[in-house]
């Protein structure tokens, strides 16, 4: 009994903790504006939309990781998952959920166009460097 | 016998947890978040225990069971002396770390003694039994405790990044390993599950303190209204 109200507890915590998790990664960079570059290539200005996700993930692909983005990159996109799966199930029961994943997709996909605004720059710096040296 | 993926799951797990240590002296907050370290160098000298026992006396041998749930409860203890270290950074403006600090002992002492009286009703398998049902209990007064101090960090408008981060992953952490060793204890034919869920959260914890530590300064700061599941 008492083993069963925990593990039901801890789930209902850990989504909790989980999606305020992914928030923090997301909030963390949804102040930060688009290079004009990064805006052409992948059509997003200052909102994106659920669908361009994938797109931007693609382009994040083609450009050398960074270590330090590496993780953050597979929560969200974990997280965009999870908002897809819940999206497509309890979303079409409740319509105000299914727009609040919605949302939140949105965000995931602004979050990695800024981390591939973030690679386009290092891949430069980079190439900086080998020009110089 | 464990193959090649449990082998390097423990090899990687010890060498994030040693990152964790080296990111935070590199980057400058050691001092600041003392305890946090303080756990994962204890985390890293386990893992490091873990493979001498194992090594000696083979995986299923009592010395390593008992060596691995012990060392478990006690790592759990360092965890709370790291959530510990959180609470007196959240709240040391308001003054009120010592007391809290105090209150945290006496509820650490108090969940001991009650899962030993738990346990004492049914004395066979006493110390197997004691250390899953001291680990459960643990793990979910750790979690009762970070979800008390993210409901503060909410209510306080938090907004440092790096301490708000560090908290959440604490949080999906402890909830993790509750869940984990509630079902062991529930069910402790289900090996499956609770033999594989530890070490995949014990990785994401320190992968998330160095994205911390790493991605982050002390000054980075964030709007916490926007982290709230339910809108504030």
């Amino acid at each position: 009994m008492m083993a069963g109200l925990i593990f039901v507890f801890s789930l209902a915590a850990m989504m909790q903790f989980f999606v305020s998790y992914c928030r923090s990664l997301i909030a963390a960079s949804a102040r930060r504006a688009l290079s004009p570059d990064v805006q052409d290539v992948v059509g997003i200005t200052r909102s994106a939309n659920s669908e361009d996700f994938e797109r931007v993930m693609q382009f994040l692909h083609l450009c050398p990781e960074r270590r330090e983005d590496r993780n953050g990159i597979q929560a969200i996109g974990a997280y965009f998952r999870i908002l897809g799966a819940v999206g497509k199930t309890l979303g079409k029961l409740i319509p105000s959920l299914h727009a609040w994943t919605e949302s939140e997709r949105s965000q995931c996909a602004y979050f990695a166009a800024v981390a591939l605004d973030r690679r386009i720059a290092y891949s430069r710096d980079m190439l900086a460097e080998q020009m110089t040296a | 016998m464990p193959g090649p993926f449990e082998y390097t799951i423990w090899f990687v797990g010890a060498l994030l947890e040693a990152s964790v240590v080296v990111c935070s002296l590199l980057r400058g907050p050691f001092r600041r978040y003392f305890t946090l370290n303080l756990y994962m160098s204890m985390s890293f000298l386990v893992s490091a225990g873990r493979y001498l026992v194992f090594s000696r006396h083979g995986l299923m041998s009592s010395e390593y069971i008992y060596f691995y749930y012990y060392s478990d409860a006690i790592l759990t203890i360092c965890l709370y002396f790291a959530l510990m270290g959180l609470y007196a950074i959240v709240f040391e403006e308001l003054g009120a770390a010592l007391k809290l600090r105090v209150f945290m002992m006496l509820l650490l002492i108090g969940t001991t003694l009650f899962s030993l009286s738990v346990v004492h009703q049914s004395e066979a398998r006493m110390l197997t039994h004691y250390i899953v049902e001291i680990s459960q209990n643990l793990y979910f007064v750790g979690l009762v405790l970070t979800y008390v101090l993210w409901a503060a960090l909410l209510k306080l408008r938090e907004s440092r990044v790096r301490v708000i981060q560090i908290v959440l992953s604490l949080g999906v952490y402890f909830s993790i390993n509750a869940a984990n060793y509630a079902l062991h204890n529930a069910y402790p034919n289900l090996r499956v599950i609770w033999e594989y869920l530890p070490p995949a959260a014990g990785m994401f914890l320190p992968i998330a303190w160095i994205y911390a530590f790493v991605r982050f300064d002390d000054e980075a700061r964030l709007t916490p209204a926007r982290l709230a599941v339910v809108p504030r």
